[in-house]
């Protein structure tokens, strides 16, 4: 699998991306500045964590229009995989990609902290190491992470199976208390239409090495060297 | 008015009330122009204030600062540049510094916190250093106290937000709440960073003709004298001095870190400094002064925010995310190539010189000419006069009164100010970001992997400011001693410190004394354990109407743990393993946190540090980590053992049952007191032999204190305390407290 990393002014979550990905494909991404509007032919694109742009006006937003994403969200519309985590989420809401929007959380602080995540389909190309409704930790920290989308659109996203992840209990259940950020629904990831862009709040790279306190990331990328071999 | 648009109307004459307003001394002012030759104009007398100011020439610590020891075979680089290091091994080595931001977090508590973060991890990049993790030290009034919660809020949400954006983990601290700090909260950021030895950057510009070269964010009028704010005391009108306070932009800072290591990988530079206090003035001097040249600036080069600025303003401007560099001649082009890239300014603005003077010139005119030896040599040096505190009398465990319940005291005490759980704290610190955090906050020592290997820098920031109250010498020494043991009970070989000394006012005999007394006791620690201080900083002057802080002498640790898979937590891990107590019990309970929390008083003097003590108890833990003798250790330190105990049983979710406390000592002394040179450690029972024969052989005080098991904390005769109900005392006070804002 050949991954590239973008990296935009702000991202701080790239290596953290890289040194995942390739414990898991063995193969070290490409690293690809925003400024260069070409991108390398690419198995799969990661919107890596951080501040992009400082996350001036709003998160993601300024990201969302530069050079290389115009190359991006033409390769996700041809069907190239893209995993946006955290920041990358952002810049993928603000890209047109994902639906909806990631607000200030709801306790208007930043949050650092382990997550329970249920996981919603385990047959995409992300999911197909978990199993169905298995919960798994993956590790929290935004500012801006709180989900939020009209009624309208999260009846239709959860009619079409686009709700990746949500956050929930140790056994599964979804409740107001395991929802860290306000999100609606407790969304914490989702995809697009054909189940190949996926956006995340919570990072599965920093939970893919025992060192760091647990492993269940290292199946997201498991997955997609499997799928993307 | 600000004091430079009062200068400004004064027309260039300098009269006895400018500098005063300077912060000069009559004499002070007499010895500047015979330095200078001259009366100073403006310009000079800005730069010549705050390159005299306490902040940066250090004045009234120097002579003591001589005291304390700096060397040793991991030492690299010493105090003396922006930042200390130490070698790890295969040609790597840490860079580290702690330094101040007391007086801008009272006065504006985001900004202040902020941009002291912002400050100490340019400290640590300008040597070339990626930094790897930050660790704070904050101490702020009583909780009741109606600006407290205001306080707490804005500096933890400043630390996070700068770090945060920046990517790098803040990955632990301390926090105290004392209504000796009501009016002058402390606020120390540390920063630790990563380095190939041989690519290792100082500030020393040798070399004539090169140009110099600003890099980073404009400048603007924010911050302008915050060295000289710094070095004075705080009144009722000092919230008056909130311009004085920069404004922090840790998104270009990240720009300028990545631009900085990325130009560092090419042989363009030949020094390097940021421009933290005194900006543009303290590098320029600085930098040309190391290296023994002269400099020369061309003040209508400088990127300017706004439009108007005068050479004053400029030179004393302390705007954040700067940098100032001598290149190689010819390599401008590709400095400007990468600066460029990450859309940084970027300017030659001089050239340095044989004349060993700095000359300013702005719109034509020479705005200052001074001789670099006037102004970094010549500044006064005072023995201030001091007088040694009263030493208390040690107090006697039968002279405080026991409580009604054991199990309560714990509750209590768990669940104070003082020992309740910081987690409202760190979960707004990104402590995760870079992914080598292998211990998150809460442990004894955060640990973070040195990337790609298996090492690990253990890390760990202390001070008992109730005990260096009661005796300064004591409390300094315990300061060493328990941030040695911190990395120790990780595992981790202690390699030296960085410190941060917040006193009063040195000019008062009894602060001066406080100061003294500290920095000997801290001397005596350092040498004891091979613990040498390599970096610092001096914040004086720290108090309000007259009334000073304690003394305050922050100590930041780190320590090398060669194999991570080796590293010790304070987690319980399994039942039935064994609880022992390595050390001497004297129930000590004088300046202890249950005196604090339960009576309500301090009094009496703080626990006696035994350095030889230390130093064996501290070798005979590590040798029995590394041997993989233990499951679990923790130092024991504020609140005794019972508190130790319960904060083990908390991290790993397993209850203890304890025996009753043998011997003559009262038992709230032994549960409760604070005797110094002693940790808890769990061992499998087929282990716990060992440890016994190991602390015996080691000549160190052994007592089995119970077992792992059970969701309870037993102590044999008392009621049982639930894990449950110590969980909520511990975690309930700090979020709490904050929502009632």
């Amino acid at each position: 699998m050949k991954a590239s990393v973008i990296v935009f002014p702000g991202s701080n979550c790239d290596r953290d991306a890289a040194v995942a990905l390739e414990a898991a494909s063995g193969l070290a991404p490409s690293m690809v500045w925003h400024g260069d509007s070409e991108l390398p032919a690419s198995d799969l694109i990661v919107l890596p964590g951080g501040f992009s742009y400082g996350d001036y006006l709003r998160s993601g937003a300024m990201a969302a229009h530069s050079p290389v994403m115009r190359e991006v969200v033409a390769r996700a519309r041809g069907g190239t995989p893209v995993l946006g985590i955290c920041n990358g989420f952002q810049v993928l809401t603000e890209a047109g990609l994902l639906p909806g929007v990631l607000m200030r959380n709801a306790t208007l602080k930043f949050i650092c902290r382990d997550v329970l995540l249920r996981v919603e389909r385990n047959d995409t190309g992300f999911t197909r190491r978990y199993a169905q409704g298995e919960v798994v930790r993956f590790a929290l920290a935004n500012k801006d992470g709180g989900y939020f989308a009209e009624e309208a659109t999260l009846d239709r996203l959860e009619g079409e199976g686009r709700i990746a992840f949500r956050y929930c209990d140790e056994t599964g259940e979804i409740s107001a208390a395991a929802n860290p950020n306000g999100s609606r629904r407790n969304i914490a990831g989702l995809y697009n239409e054909n189940g190949t862009v996926l956006g995340l709040m919570p990072h599965p790279e920093r939970l893919a090495d025992p060192a760091l306190g647990g492993t269940d990331g290292a199946k997201m990328f498991l997955s997609l060297v499997e799928t993307l071999h | 008015m600000t004091i430079a648009a009062r200068a400004e109307r004064a027309a260039q004459s300098i009269t006895p009330e400018i500098v005063a307003e300077h912060g000069l001394s009559p004499d002070e002012y007499k010895r500047l122009v015979a330095a200078l030759g001259r009366e100073p104009g403006l310009t000079e007398l800005g730069i010549f204030s705050v390159m005299w100011s306490e902040h940066c020439s250090y004045k009234s610590s120097k002579v003591w600062l001589k005291k304390l020891p700096t060397e040793g075979p991991q030492v690299i680089q010493g105090p003396g540049e922006n930042a200390g290091i130490v070698d790890l091994g295969d040609g790597q080595a840490a860079v580290f510094k702690m330094e101040s931001h007391n007086h801008p977090s009272y006065i504006e508590p985001y900004q202040g916190a902020a941009t002291g973060v912002g400050g100490i991890m340019r400290d640590v990049f300008t040597m070339g250093a990626r930094p790897i993790a930050n660790m704070n030290a904050l101490r702020f009034g009583a909780p009741d106290h109606p600006k407290t919660k205001h306080l707490v809020s804005g500096v933890v949400s400043g630390i996070g937000d700068y770090g945060n954006c920046m990517g790098v983990p803040t990955v632990g601290g301390e926090t105290n709440f004392d209504p000796r700090y009501n009016d002058n909260i402390l606020v120390n950021a540390m920063c630790v960073g990563l380095v190939d030895t041989g690519r290792i950057f100082k500030a020393a510009a040798k070399g004539v003709g090169h140009p110099v070269v600003y890099v980073g964010s404009k400048t603007g009028r924010d911050g302008i004298h915050g060295a000289t704010m710094a070095s004075a005391e705080f009144d009722d009108a000092s919230a008056e001095k909130r311009p004085t306070v920069q404004v922090g932009d840790p998104f270009t800072e990240k720009l300028l870190l990545e631009a900085c290591l990325e130009l560092m990988e090419e042989d363009a530079i030949v020094a390097i400094q940021d421009m933290g206090a005194a900006g543009l003035t303290s590098s320029s001097v600085e930098m040309a002064d190391k290296g023994g040249v002269g400099i020369e600036l061309d003040l209508d080069l400088v990127p300017t925010r706004e439009g108007g600025m005068t050479a004053y303003e400029m030179m004393l401007s302390e705007s954040q995310e700067r940098m100032l560099m001598i290149l190689k001649p010819g390599s401008e082009t590709i400095a400007e190539r990468v600066f460029r890239k990450w859309e940084l300014d970027f300017s030659v603005i001089g050239y340095t010189t044989d004349t060993r003077r700095l000359v300013v010139r702005h719109r034509g005119v020479i705005e200052a000419d001074i001789p670099l030896a006037a102004l970094a040599h010549a500044a006064p040096v005072y023995e201030r006069a001091w007088v040694k505190p009263e030493p208390q009398a040690r107090v006697a465990p039968e002279e405080v009164p026991a409580p009604n319940s054991l199990p309560g005291a714990l509750e209590c005490l768990i669940g104070s100010p003082h020992l309740c759980s910081r987690r409202w704290i760190w979960e707004q610190y990104d402590h995760m970001v870079m992914a080598d955090t292998v211990q998150r906050p809460g442990g004894d020592a955060a640990v973070v992997r040195v990337h790609g290997t298996k090492k690990g820098l253990a890390i760990s920031c202390d001070v008992t400011p109730r005990y260096c109250a009661a005796d300064p010498h004591q409390g300094a020494k315990q300061a060493v001693a328990e941030c040695w043991r911190n990395l120790t009970a990780a595992g981790a070989n202690p390699l030296a410190i960085t410190d941060c000394m917040n006193f009063g006012n040195p000019e008062r005999p009894e602060i001066m004394g406080t100061f003294a007394g500290a920095v000997e006791g801290m001397a005596e620690a350092c040498t004891a354990l091979s613990f040498p201080v390599v970096s610092g900083n001096v914040s004086l002057y720290n108090e309000t109407n007259g009334v000073s802080i304690p003394p305050t002498p922050s100590i930041g640790g780190i320590g090398l743990i060669p194999d991570i898979s080796t590293m010790a937590t304070i987690a319980l891990k399994r039942p039935g393993d064994v609880l022992m107590l390595l050390g001497k019990e004297e129930g000590h309970l004088g300046q202890s946190l249950y005196m604090q929390a339960m009576l309500d008083r301090s009094f009496g003097a703080p626990p006696p540090v035994d350095l030889k003590a230390e130093r064996r108890t501290g070798d005979l833990v590590r040798g029995l980590i590394r041997a993989g003798g233990v499951s679990a250790v923790h130092d024991v330190s504020d609140g005794g053992v019972l508190v130790a105990i319960a904060e083990m049983a908390l991290a790993g979710g397993h209850g203890v049952a304890l025996d009753a406390a043998p011997g003559p000592l009262p038992a709230h002394a032994v549960w409760f007191g604070e005797d110094q040179a002693r940790y808890i450690v769990a061992a499998p029972p087929d282990k716990a032999d060992a440890v016994r024969e190991a602390a015996e052989a080691a000549q160190v005080p052994f007592r089995q204190l119970g077992t792992v098991g059970g969701d309870a904390v037993r102590l044999d005769g008392e009621p049982p305390l639930p894990l449950a109900v110590l969980r909520t005392a511990h975690e309930d006070w700090l979020p709490r407290f904050m929502a009632h804002g």
